[in-house]
């Protein structure tokens, strides 16, 4: 339905796509994530004819951008458009209509409500089509601009950042709206920043970075690559959205680097929120014994934590226990949290240790160094505590 | 059929309207008649042509001279009422030149404004804001003033020099085959501020014709000829029709450049069109009625709030309703105490109904 075939574009001097080879099959749902300034916009205005291509071939329908009229083009192809100021105060119903210009002559002024009220219906605008576009509020408008594609009829639907400056309620809507209307031989490319949304919609991501296709595949494929860390120069972490079942990735932002090690003893809630606290704050942390499945346990996963685990409701073989000690022997600090694996392998005793409930209501115990008593029950007391045992 | 429909009973009401105008405007003046006299008179005006032939024409610059074939088309009157010599001539070849060149001009200039106001999507713009006023005033004013060293008459230097102007802030603004309208807009300021200073230096040296060019430069309709009408009407009317074939494409450029495009409208060759188009026919306007101010900026925006953003209907009701404005503003200014000219009287009352427009907020951002 798509394909680009080795495009490079550029803006002066400026290169901005660099060789892009690119297809995408009819009725796919492709999202084009990156950071900004990789290009995604361009690549969207290259596919609807806005700007010329400096070399490669770019097919889209069965039409050859840059060879055929701009009208002819605009029967196949629709861009949502990022932001669109309409002067003069056009009517909802007016701004739909104008997606029929590639389809009219330019004397034949008759009405062609047809397709319009249909376009209104499947984006639910009919009740706005009277109302002034410059009063609707910006998820109204970003699916009268919606309409106005789809009342082009057209074979591919380009869009740019539909979500961009919609709520978290109309950014789904919208999105639901094109996977409905998206499908058989209608294809929709949109650019998206939002990673999450991208993966929860998108049939298939295109990774865009420096005017580069960096990855390509299913959500989960694209988002757990390497390539997305170098992509946006940040350390991502994945984790399942609990509802969706999609990917979810969220950024680190500015992770210090120490070299001491922590080890963790304990799981639940109390043991994710040490993790978290000690793994921001770049200690190399390990984690066991926990029960296989445990919070705790699927949080070191996704941050890439050694750890030891057991089955859930057995006691941890010799085995385990053995290892257990290893991590807990080769820490600076062991946290010991109130959790189901604390009772495992509570008497470590070479390393320092730190009692610390951050679980709940429990009884608010600490003990540092095997003799100090002092009540850890924040992060922050956690941070401060484990800092000062590291000093002495 | 609810656009058509619309547009056409505006457009008949407006052109009711006009013709009362006309008639309003005929029955004014030093000898007050009264309205079924001037009907008659006006009906009895009307001809079509009867026969074609092509004359041949001496015709050339300076001592280069050619024959040109020119077709001499000869009138025949429709109606022949009763009306008295004296009553007929005033108002067949005093009055009605007049009117019907207000109108003409006034159709043309608010046809201008309305294409401008959308292609620059800016409540400021006017016929004038490529340089086409100001191109024709140096034209037009250097004829008055040196009048020996141009060789065309005055009308002509007027719409040679606005076509000249227009196309040259187009050429200043075109880049790698692309017009931005910015910079588009920022060349017209700008040849404007230089050339309003070139016609303040021929007004210092203008001597006795002063009073002349003053009068020019601020709209100017006496002593308007049948045949002024009729080398601007073909003009005027044609470029209108194309204009209003691009109504829709207007409509749709309003989006922003980007957007039109990805709706199958070819830009680039489009503001082409409506840019040439609307510096036609406002130098042909202008180059029969002096600089006439305000018409083209207030009368789309009037419009506008009655009718509508869109150019389908906008277009033809501005412009009838552009011909009625500067019908009654030309009444004023030949029949008040002190005949003054119209552009006086446009802006006069185009200036304050700007203002309130702008507290309506009818013209704020767009």
């Amino acid at each position: 339905m798509i394909s680009l075939d080795g495009v490079s574009v550029s803006f002066g001097d400026v290169s901005v796509l660099e060789n892009i080879s690119l297809s995408v099959e009819a009725g796919e749902f492709v999202g084009l994530v990156g950071p900004n300034g990789a290009g995604k916009t361009t690549v969207l205005r290259t596919l609807n004819g806005v700007l010329g291509a400096d070399s490669g071939r770019i097919t889209v329908a069965g039409k050859q951008v840059g060879e055929c009229s701009a009208k002819e083009l605009s029967q196949a192809v629709a861009t949502v458009p990022q932001n669109t100021h309409v002067g003069f105060s056009f009517t909802a119903e007016q701004i739909v209509e104008m997606g029929r210009t590639p389809h009219r002559s330019r004397l034949d002024w008759s009405d062609d409500i047809g397709p319009v009220e249909e376009a209104m219906a499947q984006t639910d605008t009919l009740s706005l089509r009277d109302r002034a576009v410059d009063s609707l509020s910006g998820g109204e408008r970003q699916r009268v601009l919606l309409a106005r594609a789809l009342a082009q009829n057209p074979a591919v639907l380009l869009l740019d950042e539909p979500t961009a400056s919609l709520d978290i309620n109309h950014q789904i809507q919208v999105l639901e709206l094109v996977t409905d209307v998206v499908g058989g031989e209608r294809t929709a490319i949109a650019a998206i920043h939002d990673l999450d949304l991208a993966a929860r919609f998108c049939d298939r991501l295109v990774l865009l970075a420096d005017g580069g296709i960096r990855a390509e595949g299913s959500p989960e494929a694209v988002l757990s690559s390497l390539a997305l860390d170098e992509a946006f120069g940040i350390e991502t972490a994945i984790s399942e959205n609990p509802v969706t079942g999609t990917p979810a990735v969220s950024a680190i932002h500015d992770r210090p680097t120490q070299s001491r090690r922590v080890h963790v003893v304990g799981g639940g809630p109390g043991a994710t929120v040490a993790i978290r606290t000690l793994w921001r704050a770049g200690y190399e942390v390990t984690l066991g014994v926990v029960p296989a499945g445990d919070v705790s346990a699927s949080l070191a996963a996704q941050l890439g934590i050694p750890t030891v685990t057991a089955p859930a409701f057995t006691e941890p073989g010799p085995a385990v226990q053995q290892e257990a000690a290893r991590l807990s022997e080769a820490a600076d600090v062991v946290v010991i949290t109130d959790g189901p694996g604390a009772t495992y392998n509570a008497d470590s005793t070479t390393a320092k240790q730190v009692y610390a409930d951050l679980g709940g209501a429990g009884p608010r115990m600490a003990r540092v160094d095997g003799g100090d008593q002092s009540v850890v029950t924040t992060p922050s007391e956690l941070r401060e505590t484990i800092n000062t045992v590291l000093e002495s | 059929m609810r656009l058509v429909l619309r547009t056409l009973w505006w457009s008949v009401a407006l052109f009711v309207l006009l013709w009362v105008a006309v008639l309003v405007s005929a029955a004014i003046g030093s000898v007050r008649l009264d309205i079924p006299t001037v009907a008659r008179a006006t009906l009895n005006t009307i001809a079509v042509p009867a026969s074609i032939s092509l004359e041949s024409t001496s015709a050339g610059i300076g001592s280069l001279r050619t024959t040109v074939p020119v077709p001499d088309i000869t009138y025949r009157s429709v109606f022949s009422f009763e009306v008295a010599n004296s009553d007929q001539a005033i108002v067949g070849t005093l009055r009605l030149p007049r009117i019907a060149l207000a109108a003409l001009v006034g159709f043309a200039l608010a046809t201008a404004g309305t294409v401008m106001q959308g292609f620059f999507r800016n409540p400021m713009a006017d016929p004038s804001i490529i340089g086409v006023s100001s191109g024709a005033a140096v034209g037009a004013v250097a004829t008055i003033v040196f009048p020996l060293t141009m060789p065309f008459g005055l009308q002509t230097a007027a719409f040679a020099g606005g076509l000249i102007t227009a196309f040259a802030v187009y050429l200043i603004a075109t880049e790698n085959g692309r017009t931005p309208v910015a910079t588009l807009l920022l060349a017209g300021v700008a040849i404007q501020a230089f050339l309003s200073a070139v016609i303040s230096y021929m007004m210092l040296r203008a001597g006795d014709s002063l009073e002349q060019v003053v009068l020019w430069l601020m709209g100017n309709l006496r002593n308007s000829q049948w045949s002024e009408v009729e080398a601007t009407v073909p003009l005027v009317v044609g470029l209108f029709l194309i204009l209003l074939a691009y109504s829709r494409d207007m409509n749709v450029l309003l989006l922003g450049e980007e957007d039109a495009q990805a709706l199958g409208i070819e830009v680039e060759r489009t503001k082409k069109l409506l840019l040439a188009g609307s510096a036609v026919i406002t130098a042909a306007a202008v180059a029969v009625a002096g600089v006439i101010g305000f018409v083209g900026l207030i009368v789309p925006h009037m419009m506008r709030l009655l009718v509508g953003p869109d150019h389908r209907i906008l277009l033809p009701t501005s412009a009838l309703a552009g011909a009625i404005f500067l019908v009654v503003a030309d009444t004023i200014a030949r029949s008040g105490p002190a005949v003054v000219p119209v552009g006086i009287i446009t802006a006069t009352v185009g200036a304050p109904f700007f203002l309130f427009l702008l507290r309506r907020r009818e013209v704020h951002e767009l």
